[in-house]
């Protein structure tokens, strides 16, 4: 079985840099790291070959510079080869033009399984994968908490808001995995050592076959009119208890329709 | 990049190891302190990630990597701000597992090796003794030849994971008309006569377990001679370049998170009119700090790639010892100093570094000897 993982390299963000003034994007020439929420994906993918007993886990990242440093954490997880998209045409890609190239890799692939998080830790526009199966044309299960593959379908439990829905398409497909269902497992220290040698294809767009025009800020469909600092936190609300507090705390919770 | 000495995967490993006591061991390390000793389940943990591996040839089941990756790996723990805990690894790894690791034998390799990776079974190293620390010419424990093998006599102290360790590599006189005639002997945690005298109520590093050992006749077979006999301390010798180091890679690693820490404090914390740190001065002290712990680590790994280059870096290390244990506890006082009435308190972080740095100028060597073997060195 081979599973595909997108995985996302994002500036730390414990030390997030800047917003570009001039383009508007997030400053990425420092070192990326693994998003967090990429490791939930990569660790079930582990899991599913481990089940499997055959099979290996492929990952698939855009990122500028011909980053892999994110890369390599995933791959001393256990992760067996990579396929890296870097071209200066791709800046300013929004999450379509990301899917275009993304979809383009995994296919080469021909993957049983496409796992992704629901959403990246930088970005947050979380349709990237979405976009993804639907170039694909693979079925599409989002916000998975657990994933089992079972012959040629993959059985999924859906997150919702009231528990989680069962859900079963056939493979190929594509999953996107809610952050924090699994436990991402540390890379060992042979792992880490072990990355260096891991197989990472490099490729630009005209490997892919991608039209440079159809991705970055030429094929962007999206425009970043301004940007603006975050608001600062405000101070809350002290509620001195005077017999009723716990009345007041149940009415400010009903007020934000969390009970 | 860290520093110029680095490479991609010390990086990856420090990483790692900071992102791993981060989880694993600082949201439990008080409970460790108050029971006085490392859980065994987080050591095994560390060596199924293969984290006691580092300086064990790859023939052996370890990565074969050099003393740059002792200096990032020590640095890294010293993050978890629990040097008890850090010390505990260290010594294992570092301080005890080279000695077999450079004088084992293929029999005692094939036995030990596997569980000291595994961390089935911890080490210790038994020099220390009442009368003999530096200064091994005071030895009293002695060994004896008695059949096929040889019987044991004396005592231990201040042996850091010898209460609950599976092996003690042992120290012991063997030529009593050469005070450098010593022999080292493999011996295992229940050798009838090996007993724990006293678990050693310290000042810090309370959850490294610390014991005063009894050798009451204890014997061992010939097999259990770790190299050559007599030549034990010259053998010891080898790695105590490496054993410094460590200590000075884990201060320097709990000196940053406590500069990290302090400045965060005099951040918040509101006085006259603004925050501590405004104060001149405040800042202007902890930048000092800040210089000096960048001064110790640039000395430490350059001293450590003297090492691996094939280079003589006694001189240089027996340096960066004196000077960076002190320098570490220069910044704890005044980490704890800048957290005023807190840093007094048990409950503070820093007040248990504080008292935990404490150690690092009298042991693996005092800051006077190294400064001599500065100085031996310094003749014109």
């Amino acid at each position: 079985m081979k599973v595909v993982v997108c995985v996302k390299q994002i500036p730390d963000p414990a030390d997030p840099g800047a917003l570009d003034p001039e383009s508007k994007t997030l400053v990425r020439d420092a070192k990326l790291i693994l998003d967090e929420s990429d490791s939930y994906g990569v660790e079930m993918a582990l899991q599913l070959v481990d089940a499997a007993g055959e099979g290996e886990v492929h990952l698939v990242s855009m990122a500028p510079n011909n980053e892999t440093a994110g890369l390599r954490t995933a791959l001393a997880m256990g992760a067996a080869s990579a396929t890296l998209i870097s071209d200066e045409a791709l800046k300013g890609s929004d999450a379509l033009g990301t899917a275009k190239v993304l979809a383009a890799a995994i296919a080469r692939q021909e993957p049983d399984l496409v796992l992704a998080a629901t959403e990246s830790s930088d970005g947050y526009t979380g349709t990237v994968p979405e976009q993804v199966a639907a170039l694909m044309d693979l079925p599409s299960v989002t916000f998975a908490k657990s994933v089992a593959v079972d012959g040629g379908a993959a059985k999924v439990q859906r997150q919702t808001e009231a528990g989680y829905d069962e859900v079963e398409c056939p493979l190929p497909a594509l999953v996107s995995v809610t952050a924090g269902v699994v436990e991402p497992r540390y890379p060992s220290f042979k792992g880490i050592m072990a990355a260096k040698s891991k197989p990472v294809d490099e490729l630009d767009l005209g490997g892919l076959g991608i039209d440079a025009g159809s991705v970055g800020w030429a094929g962007a469909g999206q425009e970043i009119v301004s940007i603006a600092d975050a608001p600062a936190r405000e101070a809350g609300e002290v509620i001195e208890d005077e017999g009723d507090a716990y009345e007041r705390i149940v009415s400010f919770l009903d007020d934000l329709k969390v009970l | 990049m860290r520093n110029a000495y680095m490479t991609d995967e010390l990086e990856a490993i420090y990483e790692q190891t900071v992102d791993f006591v981060a989880k694993e061991v600082t949201p439990h390390g008080d409970a460790w302190e108050e029971a006085g000793k490392v859980p065994r389940e987080v050591l095994q943990q560390m060596g199924e990630l293969g984290m006691f591996g580092l300086r064990v040839p790859k023939e052996h089941g370890g990565l074969g990597l050099g003393m740059l990756a002792s200096a990032t790996f020590s640095e890294a723990l010293g993050a978890s701000t629990f040097a008890g805990f850090d010390v505990t690894v260290l010594v294992h790894t570092d301080m005890a597992g080279p000695h077999l690791i450079n004088s084992g034998n293929d029999a005692q390799l094939a036995e030990w090796v596997p569980k000291m990776l595994a961390g089935e079974a911890i080490f210790s190293i038994g020099v220390s003794e009442p009368d003999a620390g530096s200064d091994v010419a005071g030895m009293r424990t002695a060994a004896v030849k008695d059949g096929d093998g040889w019987r044991i006599n004396g005592r231990k102290i201040y042996i850091t994971n010898a209460v609950y360790g599976d092996l003690t590599i042992v120290a012991a006189r063997t030529d009593l008309e050469n005070k450098y005639g010593i022999t080292m002997f493999l011996v295992p945690a229940g050798t009838e006569g090996f007993s724990v005298a006293n678990k050693l109520d310290k000042h810090g590093w309370r959850c490294s377990d610390t014991a005063e050992l009894i050798l009451d006749d204890v014997w061992v077979s010939d097999e259990q001679v770790l190299g050559t006999v007599h030549r034990g301390f010259y053998e010891t010798m080898k790695n105590f370049q490496n054993e410094r180091m460590v200590l000075v890679g884990m201060g320097i690693g709990a000196a940053q998170a406590a500069i990290d820490m302090t400045n965060a404090y005099t951040q918040e914390r509101k006085a006259f009119g603004g925050h501590l740190f405004d104060l001149g001065a405040i800042r202007q002290r902890m930048a000092m700090n800040q210089a000096k712990v960048d001064a110790v680590r640039a000395s430490m790994y350059h001293a450590a790639w003297m090492h691996d280059a094939g280079q003589d870096n006694v001189k240089a290390m027996s340096g960066v010892k004196a000077w960076g244990c002190e320098v570490v506890n220069q910044v704890m006082y005044d980490c704890v100093q800048f957290h005023g009435g807190m840093g007094y308190m048990r409950e503070s972080a820093i007040e248990r570094m504080y008292r935990d740095a404490r150690i690092l100028p009298i042991g693996g060597g005092a800051t006077e000897v190294m400064l001599e073997e500065v100085a031996k060195r310094s003749y014109a």
